[in-house]
Order: C-alpha cells, then sequence, then structure tokens
C-alpha cells in the first residue's frame, strides 16, 4: 500500500467524519447558527413556571417566534424570571401578554405570547408585564377535590 | 473436607490478585504509551498509517450495522410507539437510543473485533518473530515505533466511526420510517431536533465513544506485547482482547451514563 | 558474569573475551544458553552477578538512554531474520537509517542500495518479506542489521533453516563484512563445520558454563571429548540425550509405589 494512498483514504476517512459530526449538529441537534444580532431578549416574571426548561419553544399564534434562554429565581420578589430570545422579524406591542402553556396534557411546556393593542413596541430588554403562571396538574386536581369536597359538604348540610 | 470448602476462597483469591497485578501492568503500559507518544506526533504518518488500518477498513462494518441498527429500531420504535398514539416520535426515539447510547456502544464493540483483535494479533506475532526484539536492538523503543501510533489511531477512528454508526441508524430510521411505513418525514425530522440537545446527547455521546476508543484500544495493543510469543498464546490474546473490551465497554458505559445524564 | 530466568540458572561464571576485529563464535547445544549470551552483551537483559564491558563500557549499568547509544553502534542478525512484515524490503533496509539520521530521502535511497548490493540482492527493493526465500530474507536482514555500519555485529543462529547455498552465501558474507568493515563479530551457533571455516576464535558452552575454546584448528585437534562429541555431531557422550529431571520416570508414572 503506497503512502499517497494510505494519505487519500484517511483524508476521505476524516472527511466523513467531519461530515457526520455536522450532520448531527445541525440536522439531527438542529444548531442552527444564530448571530446575536438576529434576536433580541424580553423577560417576564411568573409566580411559577412548572415544568419550562431552557430552550423551551416561545410562540405566537402557534408559530415558534423564539426561544427561553434563562430560568432564574429574582431572590427581590420571589418570583421566576425567565429570559427570552425574541427573532428579531418579530415585534410585540408593549401590553403582550405570555402565559406558560402545555403541549396536550402531559406535553412539553412553551411561552404563548398574546399581542395586545398599544401602538408601542416592546424593545430590546424589556420586560413583559401582564404573565399567567403555568397550570400545574396537581394543583389543579387539588383545587377540584377541594371544591368537590366543599361542594359536596353544602350539599349533605342541606338536606 | 476443609481444603474442598477453602478452594473457593482461594480460587476467589487468586482471580483477584490476578485481576488487581493485571490493571497494575495495563496502568503501567498505558503511562509507558504516554510517556513514549512524542514521536507519534513529529512522525504523525505512522498515525495516519494506522489511522487507515484502524478506521478506513472498518468503514463497511460501521455503515452497513448502523444502517441495519437503525432500520431494527424504526421498526421496532414504530409498533411500540403507534400502540400510545405517538408515532411521530420515532424521529426522537430512534436519534435518542442512537446518539446516548447504542451508537458509541455497539461501534465500539464493533471496532473492537474489527481492529482490536487484529491489533493484538499483529503486534503479538510482531513479538513472536522476534521484530519486537529487533527493533529494540536497533534502539528503537517498541512502545514508541509500535505501540502509541496505534494508540491514538484507535482514540482518535472511534468517535469518527461512532459518530458515523449514529449517522447511517438515523437514516435507516428514516428509511423504514418514512419511506416503508409512511410517516411524515417533517415530523420526524422536527421531532428529532425538537429532543435532542446538541450538548447532552451529541456531545456526551462523542466524549463516551472518545473513552471507549481510549479502553479498546489499550487492551488490544496491552494483549498484543503481554502475549505469549507462540501461536497459541497469540490466539489466546486476541480471543482475551475481545473478551476484555466488550466487557470493559459496557462496564465504562454505565460509569461514564451515571456521570453524564 | 552469572544470569538466571527466575529460579532456572541459564550461565554460570562464564568468563569470554572478544578481540576487536575478530570474528568469534559461541558453539553449544541447543538450550545451552548462547542466545542469552547475545541478550546480554546487546542489554537485553541483564545479569544477576558480574559485569558485561562492551567498548569499556559498562552494559549492565547503563540507562535507558545509554542502552540505546550503546545499541546503536551495534548491529544484530536474528534468528529467523525478524524483517518487519508490514514493510518492503526497502523500508526493511531504510529503518534504521530513517530511525537515526535525519537524512534527504535520495541519499537514504543511495544507502539502502549500497547495502542491498552488498548482500547481493539489488532489485529486490519492492518486494515485501513474505515474498522472500528464506535465504533472501537473512540476507536482507543482514543488510538492514549492517545498515548502519556497525562497530559490533551479533549473529543469532545464522545458518539455522537454510538450504546449504544459501548457507554457504551467508556464510561467505559474514566473513567477507566482517573483513571488509573490520568489525567484531559475535556468532552464536551450532554449525560447526560452516563456522569453523570462516571464524577466528571458537568458545564451547554447555550446561550454562565454558567447557573449551581455541581456534578452528586447536577444536578440530582437541582431544575434549565434550569438544568431539559436538564436532563430530555424536548422540550420546558426556552430553546426554535426556534433560536431568529430578524424580524417575517410574516415580512420574505412578509406578514407584508399587513396585518399591
Amino acid at each position: 500500500m503506497k503512502r499517497t494512498t494510505i494519505d487519500l483514504w484517511v483524508g476521505i476517512f476524516v472527511a466523513i467524519g467531519l461530515a457526520a459530526v455536522t450532520f448531527l449538529s445541525l440536522k439531527v441537534a438542529n444548531l442552527t447558527p444564530q448571530g446575536a444580532d438576529k434576536t433580541y431578549t424580553l423577560y417576564a416574571e411568573f409566580d411559577n413556571i412548572g415544568g419550562l426548561k431552557v430552550k423551551a419553544p416561545v410562540k405566537a399564534s402557534g408559530v415558534v417566534v423564539g426561544r427561553v434562554t434563562g430560568i432564574a429565581l429574582d431572590t427581590k420578589n420571589y418570583l421566576a424570571r425567565v429570559n427570552v430570545a425574541i427573532d428579531s422579524q418579530y415585534a410585540f406591542s408593549r401590553d403582550t401578554s405570555a402565559e406558560i402553556l402545555t403541549a396536550g396534557l402531559l406535553g412539553e411546556q412553551y411561552i404563548g405570547l398574546v399581542q395586545g393593542g398599544d401602538e408601542e413596541d416592546l424593545k430590546p430588554g424589556d420586560r413583559i408585564a401582564i404573565t399567567s403562571s403555568a397550570m400545574v396538574l396537581e394543583q389543579l386536581i387539588g383545587k377540584f377535590m377541594t371544591s368537590f369536597a366543599e361542594g359536596s359538604g353544602q350539599d349533605s348540610k342541606q338536606p | 473436607m476443609l481444603d474442598a470448602l477453602l478452594a473457593p476462597f482461594a480460587r476467589l483469591g487468586h482471580w483477584v490478585i490476578e485481576a488487581v497485578r493485571r490493571l497494575g501492568f495495563i496502568s503501567r503500559f498505558l503511562f509507558a504509551i504516554l510517556m513514549n507518544s512524542a514521536q507519534s506526533l513529529t512522525r504523525f504518518h505512522l498515525v495516519i498509517r494506522e489511522i487507515y488500518f484502524a478506521g478506513v477498513l472498518s468503514l463497511i462494518i460501521i455503515v452497513v450495522s448502523g444502517l441495519f441498527v437503525g432500520m431494527v429500531l424504526g421498526l421496532q420504535g414504530y409498533t411500540t410507539l403507534v400502540r400510545f398514539g405517538s408515532a411521530d416520535a420515532l424521529g426522537a426515539l430512534v436519534a435518542l437510543s442512537l446518539l446516548r447510547e447504542l451508537g458509541p456502544v455497539l461501534a465500539a464493540l464493533l471496532f473492537a473485533s474489527r481492529s482490536g483483535s487484529a491489533m493484538t494479533a499483529e503486534i503479538g506475532l510482531m513479538k513472536a518473530t522476534e521484530q519486537l526484539d529487533a527493533m529494540n536492538v536497533m534502539a528503537v523503543n517498541p512502545i514508541a515505533r509500535v505501540v502509541a501510533p496505534r494508540f491514538w489511531a484507535g482514540v482518535l477512528s472511534m468517535p469518527v466511526l461512532a459518530a458515523l454508526f449514529n449517522v447511517m441508524g438515523i437514516l435507516g430510521g428514516y428509511y423504514v420510517g418514512v419511506i416503508l411505513i409512511g410517516l411524515d418525514g417533517g415530523s420526524y425530522w422536527s421531532q428529532m431536533q425538537a429532543n435532542v440537545d446538541l450538548h447532552v446527547d451529541v456531545v456526551n455521546g462523542m466524549i463516551k465513544s472518545l473513552f471507549f476508543g481510549a479502553a479498546v484500544t489499550l487492551i488490544a495493543v496491552f494483549e498484543g506485547f503481554d502475549a505469549t510469543p507462540t501461536a497459541a498464546g497469540v490466539s489466546a490474546a486476541t480471543t482475551r482482547t475481545v473478551v476484555t473490551s466488550a466487557l470493559v465497554i459496557l462496564a465504562l458505559d454505565f460509569v461514564l451514563t451515571a456521570f453524564m445524564f | 558474569m552469572s544470569f538466571a530466568y527466575g529460579e532456572r540458572t541459564i550461565l554460570e561464571r562464564i568468563n569470554l573475551k572478544i578481540p576487536r576485529g575478530r570474528l568469534v563464535a559461541i558453539m553449544g547445544g541447543s538450550g545451552s544458553g548462547k542466545t542469552t549470551l547475545l541478550r546480554l552483551i546487546s542489554g537485553q537483559v541483564a545479569p544477576q552477578q558480574g559485569e558485561i564491558i562492551v567498548d569499556g563500557r559498562h552494559v549492565e549499568h547503563m540507562s535507558e538512554r545509554e542502552l540505546f547509544e550503546h545499541r546503536r553502534r551495534m548491529g544484530m542478525l536474528f534468528q529467523f531474520g525478524a524483517l518487519f512484515t508490514d514493510l518492503s524490503v526497502f523500508d526493511n533496509v531504510a529503518f534504521p537509517i530513517r530511525e537515526h539520521a535525519r537524512l534527504p530521502d535520495a541519499m537514504v535511497r543511495d544507502l539502502v542500495l549500497m547495502k542491498l548490493a552488498a548482500v547481493g540482492l539489488r532489485g529486490t527493493q519492492d518486494m515485501m518479506p513474505s515474498e522472500l526465500s528464506g535465504g533472501m530474507a537473512r540476507r536482507i536482514a543482514l543488510a538492514r542489521a549492517i545498515a548502519l555500519d556497525p562497530q559490533l555485529m551479533l549473529y543469532d543462529e545464522p545458518f539455522t533453516g537454510l538450504d546449504p547455498i544459501s548457507l554457504g552465501a551467508i556464510a561467505h558474507l559474514i566473513k567477507k563484512l566482517n573483513d571488509a568493515l573490520g568489525t567484531t563479530s559475535v556468532m552464536v551457533t551450532h554449525d560447526v563445520e560452516r563456522s569453523l571455516n570462516i571464524v577466528d576464535y571458537v568458545y564451547f558452552v554447555a550446561g550454562g558454563t565454558l567447557i573449551a575454546e581455541g581456534t578452528p584448528d586447536e577444536v578440530r585437534a582437541s582431544a575434549s571429548p565434550w569438544v568431539r562429541q559436538f564436532v563430530r555431531g555424536e548422540a550420546d557422550g558426556p552430553v546426554h540425550l535426556a534433560y536431568p529431571a529430578t524424580t524417575t520416570l517410574s516415580a512420574d508414572l505412578g509406578l514407584g509405589d508399587a513396585h518399591a
């Protein structure tokens, strides 16, 4: 086996390896190369974010317009502070509301944005003021059970 | 009577002592390889040559096995997922199983039986035919000239082979799920993209295969270097390479998984 | 100087001198420790007691680096050649040159062709070792061993397993190289006739000790029964056919008790 032949084959081998890694990063893990200038950051505060995770999608009318970039607990008011990166091509009014929704009954959680009526738009770094928290299934069931118990208790008092 | 009762303990003791002794040898051997690796870098064509034998010649088996494993995953995954009405998640299932576990582990097992055994046999035969002695007498350190290039070639080839195995598996799953069964191609990819994380899944899988590559090649070159220089000795060493590699890959996989995920 | 593998003593209190520029043979039966002697000289193993002095330097105290320095001035021909089976003939002969000297490719090529010409095998450079006959492989190995013009050549059983013609060719080459290069040569062999024709001096080793020595003529005329047995190739004599076992055959077979 000549050395040049071996070199050629090893070159092909390395190229295949690079192609495979690129494929895995781009097509499989969806690492789309995004410049920082193509998105802008907003933040919102929630009482409870439920199971929301970093990189969860941000959707408006079901269309993905951005991603969650950071989740932290603000120790001043003990609210969850969620940073989101929004695609620069989308602008939202200052009275836009954000809520944490679940895809399906047990699916992944995402942030839904609902456009408001204000004429001024949110600027990078602004806060989305109107928020509603995640529906936590356990709390929901808990509430339902309590009201059910209260209801049946009242029923028994009123024969 | 007492002897018969004590015999299992004696065997256990013998086994443990032997295992510790070999572990000590192999650690010293790894140290010697690392100390003698300078030449592998300055004369990189030595490593390139070994990458050809360890990596390039393993391409076919990796491509074919990856494709079939992916197709089986597609088929099995579909029949299971469709019961829960979530056949769309097939892409995520195939990609995650491959990236996290099957890709690195199966590629390493194939690599051990294809290239690891060949390395052991080659070095063992070089020992048996006095080629290693000849090198020593020519003032050439066989660890620097023969062992270290093979070791680095194995370490470098393994992640490439694992990545290729993953890609072929994902394409195999696509073929079965989308082309044969008729799922939506778009949701195959989008489900995959939504659930695969570059760092957690892809990079960790690559790190795993790097560890496997190092472990398998270290075992292979050690067994070759340590082989009894006879035909029977070399064949026993080759068998040991495959068996030990398989066990070490699986044990290491457990440890790495526990740390990573 | 004494040497033992584990508890089995191979060589015991051997004292021999090899004068510079001479061709010396060490003879003895199989398993008499001849090859071990070469390994001691090349520093592959170290003696338990005693000293090995080559060119005024103690081999047994050498550090790894000094040993490699020592071996660089030394060539060794192995019993079956020990050619690198994954390299071509050219690369085999070029191996020591490339490892130890940074020379331009053209000069390496010239050196290799010269060495191949010296063993009469110019034209085989593109063949692989597997395509060579045993005699040719041995001569290529010889070309490789002399590639760096060593001051000391060690031959480990250079005549084993060769047909008479190849054998003659190798013997002739060894003699010629020794005369032409002024190299000190040590040859370990049990081919008596062939080596007595070419060497300057002979040492006889048996049972790990030196039992006889002399020039070829002295050896041929020797009265020692051991030397006579060896030179004439008799089956029994001072050297016994059987390995000295510690138990008797009947004891090994479990017959001892029955007959006691």
